[in-house]
């Protein structure tokens, strides 16, 4: 009986399935499969090496202290990096002094200990980096995170950043309507290829680089990616070197714990 | 249970004398998984998983309760409190990191068991109490998964809660009024957010209850093995002390490592990036997909893309969701066959493999773009979900002729049993 009633429920199912994929199939075959502009042109994420990948992968300290200076000099206009506080750059291997002086030169909203109204002042080490207020329309994400929050982490900050050109005729030609708007930007690494951030690095020497690197548009894009996978991830060195002991301990007691395995089954096996 | 050839706990020192008389618990766990358990020999290595599984509830539960000390359980802190673990909270993100991959491996683990279940006919007589109450544990444990995929309040997070919970208003009637019943609101908020987390900080020890009927359950008729011959004399087990004691015991090295891997190298591999942007209302995501585990149902859901007869599409999906699982409880009934072991059944073997690729199918098709080709594709590997369960399975247990069996375990390891050999003579 509950066979019966299985075998209908089945065939229920199934012919529902069956009708949706019939006019699905009839649609595609009306229509084609989807082609949008997209899928055409949008392009993925170009590849970059950076010292962080990798099972061994750890910081390179000079890279984030440029890629900070692209950050502040730059980015750091209309994005926020609000999850990081100025005592986590001692990691990028800033002295206390150092870090002093950075937060001190940001001014943030604290609270007078004495009167308990909200005043700026200036920043402590203890501080986390201050909002940044947008004066255009819009809403430039914060950057803490984005090395996470983009499929292609580094590698798409550094396609975005190098990636702007003219939209090609090519695309203009094949869907007429998907001209960048005005205020617009074309960008084929992003997700529907038209951005509202202008193109941000556009000059060699725009920031000038206190260690003396040749601040070329694509060394910045660069730096300022791999300063962006510290934001994110500033735990990632230590990540990799606790992996790395932890998995050469697990192969070691696995080995052990395989061999007294063959132990112990050794005269069960025996056939 | 125990077969009569099992060992019985026999205490020597007096403090266990003494403890063996008032509360023998060293008994029970003597007789659990110890040298009183009496286990075919001949288990292969899908027997592994059960135990890792278990491993795997214990990571959920005592990293999930560590993290539950740092975290937030509200819209406005709940996603910078989740950063705070990650950046400010010793070894946070071991934490965060190991409990996010931790419920993967569990499902991973789970689906293999699940699976194992499948091809040995370990649902079939006179285990089906334990297959019961192990789709029981697997329904919480997608409750569970998934509620605690909401609690960093990403916009995965948000949208994957509006998705799920929006099922609900497809019942007919009283659809919408549950849907804003169990939110708290009319969509997820505060309210929500607060209810997850305290439901998912319980079922996890819901599903430790269900997890020891399970091996209750399972301790009554013992383990059934690849042969899905029964157990018919002494030698065809060994004590689960010592022998699989060693043998899970190296498998947990090899599961650790994989987990391991994912924990320290990839951390963030089967997640979703949008998860890392905060929980914007009034910004959909792209493509609103669930976790890897549930993309083979996600995928069933959405192919239901027209109206069938007076049933709505959407009611359609939600239905067939619900019973694409719901159907494993009915298995031990729906499958006659007496033979359980798929090694013995041909064609039901076939039908198994068949099985398998399709799930795969369905579960690529569930985490790709809602759009063609892949909804065809996925519409197709629903309906072999389907035919499978409700149709193929009763009628190849029917009309299979089954490959002759083994006359014990023993003779399936050893080519020959003296007591085969003893019974043929007579």
């Amino acid at each position: 009986m509950i066979r019966i009633f299985s075998i209908l429920a089945g065939l229920f199912f199934s012919a529902a399935l069956a009708w949706s994929l019939l006019l699905g199939v009839i649609n595609v075959s009306k229509d084609g499969l989807p082609h949008t502009v997209e899928k055409a042109f949008h392009e993925h994420p170009k590849e970059l090496h950076l010292a962080s990948d990798g099972f061994f992968g750890k910081f390179d300290k000079q890279q984030l202290q440029r890629g900070f200076q692209v950050y502040s000099k730059v980015c750091a206009s209309c994005h926020a990096i609000k999850h990081v506080a100025f005592r986590d750059l001692e990691a990028l291997g800033y002295n206390e002094a150092e870090v002093k002086a950075i937060a001190a030169a940001q001014t943030v909203a604290g609270k007078d200990p004495l009167t308990g109204a909200i005043k700026d002042r200036p920043g402590l080490a203890s501080d986390h980096f201050p909002p940044v207020v947008y004066a255009g329309t819009g809403n430039p994400p914060d950057l803490s995170l984005i090395t996470k929050a983009r499929h292609g982490g580094a590698a798409y900050v550094y396609s975005l950043l190098t990636g702007y050109e003219e939209q090609p005729a090519k695309l203009l030609k094949q869907f007429p309507d998907a001209k960048t708007p005005d205020g617009l930007h074309y960008n084929p690494y992003f997700a529907n290829l038209n951005i509202a951030m202008p193109a941000p690095l556009t000059s060699e020497g725009q920031v000038t680089y206190s260690d003396g690197t040749k601040a070329t548009v694509d060394q910045m894009a660069k730096d300022v990616s791999a300063f962006l996978v510290w934001t994110a991830e500033p735990k990632l060195e230590k990540r990799h070197q606790t992996g790395l002991w932890w998995i050469g301990f697990l192969l070691f007691a696995t080995v052990l714990a395989y061999m007294s395995y063959r132990n112990i089954w050794a005269e069960k096996k025996g056939h | 249970m125990s077969f009569p050839w099992a060992k019985e706990y026999k205490p020597s020192h007096p403090f266990m004398v003494w403890m063996d008389e008032k509360l023998p618990l060293p008994r029970l766990v003597y007789g659990a998984v110890g040298g009183g358990y009496e286990v075919p020999r001949n288990l292969n290595y899908m027997w592994n998983f059960g135990f890792l599984a278990g491993l795997c509830l214990v990571i959920q539960i005592v990293t999930g309760i560590v993290l539950a000390m740092h975290y937030g359980a509200n819209t406005q802190v709940a996603f910078d409190s989740t950063e705070h673990i990650m950046r400010d909270v010793n070894w946070g993100w071991m934490l965060r990191y190991g409990h996010a991959n931790g419920a993967s491996a569990f499902f991973v683990v789970v689906y293999a068991h699940i699976f194992r279940g499948f091809y040995y006919g370990s649902y079939k007589a006179p285990r089906e109490m334990i297959w019961l109450l192990g789709v029981v544990i697997f329904l919480l444990m997608m409750a569970t998964a998934f509620m605690g995929y909401v609690l960093p309040w990403g916009q995965m997070s948000f949208w994957g809660a509006q998705v799920i919970t929006g099922l609900f208003s497809a019942i007919p009637i009283v659809g919408d009024g549950l849907h804003t019943w169990l939110l708290g609101g009319f969509a997820p908020d505060n309210a929500a957010l607060n209810r997850f987390f305290s439901l998912h900080f319980l079922l996890p020890f819901v599903i430790l209850g269900v997890v020891i009927l399970h091996v209750w359950a399972l301790h009554i008729p013992g383990s059934s093995n690849p042969t899905g011959v029964e157990v018919k004399s002494e030698s065809d087990t060994v004590p689960f002390f010592p022998y699989f004691v060693a043998k899970d015991g190296w498998t947990i090295g090899l599961f650790m490592i994989a987990y391991s891997a994912f924990l320290f190298f990839m951390p963030n591999a089967l997640g979703h990036p949008d998860n890392y942007i905060p929980a914007n209302p009034m910004q959909t995501p792209a493509h609103i997909v669930p976790e890897w585990y549930f993309w083979p149902f996600y995928a069933i859901l959405r192919s239901f893309t027209q109206d069938f007869l007076i049933v709505p599409a959407k009611l359609m999906g939600v239905l067939a969701m619900f019973a694409s699982i719901l159907v494993w409880f009915f298995l031990p009934w729906l499958d006659k066959s007496p033979v359980r072991s798929a090694k013995f059944r041909p064609l039901y073997r076939r039908f198994f493999w068949v099985l398998l690729v399709d799930v795969l199918v369905l579960g690529y098709c569930g985490g790709s773009p809602a759009e063609e080709p892949y909804v065809i594709i996925a519409q197709i590997a629903s309906i072999y979900y389907f035919l499978h369960f409700f149709v193929i399975v009763p009628i190849v247990s029917s009309i299979e002729r089954p490959d002759p069996l083994p006359f014990s375990i023993t003779e399936a390891v050893l080519g020959s049993d003296e007591a085969a050999a003893l019974e043929a003579k007579a």
